[in-house]
């Protein structure tokens, strides 16, 4: 476990690098580690794939696979590597605050 | 985490059954799911996956595969897998099984990692053998190339072969 200061706050990240607890997220947490992966500025789709994500998390205890984001998020294949470049299951957990996406789809 | 390291995957499809197919699907979502580019090589059997009248149908036999067990965990004789019906009767059992997993069937997962942005091309000798036209493959198969155009393609690639 590791603590950094993000947002102007205290939090803390697991061996993973990921978020240790979804609660202590807010939106401005998520503006700066998506910042920190150069995803900038967060538009109205990322946000959506984002809140939906949390919500899923919530329901289901695991961040989402891409798969269930696409089918359920509503938010098609090709636009989510758009909004999340170059590895877009890791990106979307790490700024929705989640832990490391267990799925393999 | 999220540094930007080149990583080039390249993987040879060269089986057309049910069971052959599903490792390269999964491991070309996988890649491109984690940032690697991916480059799909499709050659002999493995151009069952890009045929448009063929991807739909692929197959899984139990006749000569000891892993592949019933349901209730006991193993398939091969005087049994040899009766008709029975590679129908496998083929329904993988494809619920992996259904119930949420993976999808082959046209779908193809098309989700084309637009991952995953490279697709068929082999030019594989295509000239069983006497098939560009549009008879899957649109989303970028071009017919040589093994020659494969190797310049793959420099500097991690390759699989399944």
């Amino acid at each position: 476990m590791t603590e950094r200061v993000i947002a102007g706050k205290e939090v803390e990240f697991d061996e993973q690098g990921f978020m240790a607890d979804y609660t202590e997220w807010d939106k401005d947490v998520a503006v700066e580690l998506a910042t920190e992966i150069g995803i900038d500025p967060l538009t109205d789709r990322h946000w959506q794939v984002i809140e939906f994500c949390r919500s899923d998390y919530e329901a289901q205890g695991d961040a989402p696979t891409l798969r269930r984001i696409t089918q359920m998020g509503g938010v098609p294949t090709k636009e989510l590597y758009k909004l999340f470049p170059k590895g877009p299951a890791k990106k979307v957990a790490y700024v929705a605050g989640l832990k490391k996406p267990s799925g393999c789809i | 985490m999220f540094e930007d390291k080149e990583r080039h995957l390249c993987i040879i499809c060269s089986k057309g059954t049910l069971d052959m197919a599903y490792p390269a699907l999964v491991l070309a979502n996988a890649a491109l799911m984690e940032g690697i580019d991916v480059t799909m090589f499709f050659t002999f059997w493995g151009f069952d996956m890009i045929t448009k009248k063929k991807m739909d149908k692929l197959e899984v036999t139990p006749l000569g595969n000891p892993s592949m067990a019933m349901p209730n965990g006991m193993g398939i004789p091969n005087m049994m897998s040899m009766l008709p019906g029975m590679t129908g009767f496998a083929t329904s059992m993988m494809r619920k099984e992996i259904a119930k997993l949420d993976f999808p069937p082959v046209r779908e997962y193809m098309q989700t990692i084309a637009d991952g942005g995953g490279k697709m091309y068929a082999c030019k000798m594989s295509m000239d053998m069983m006497g098939l036209a560009e549009e008879d493959l899957f649109e989303e198969v970028e071009a017919v190339v040589g093994a020659m155009e494969f190797m310049e393609m793959s420099e500097d690639a991690q390759i699989i072969f399944i």
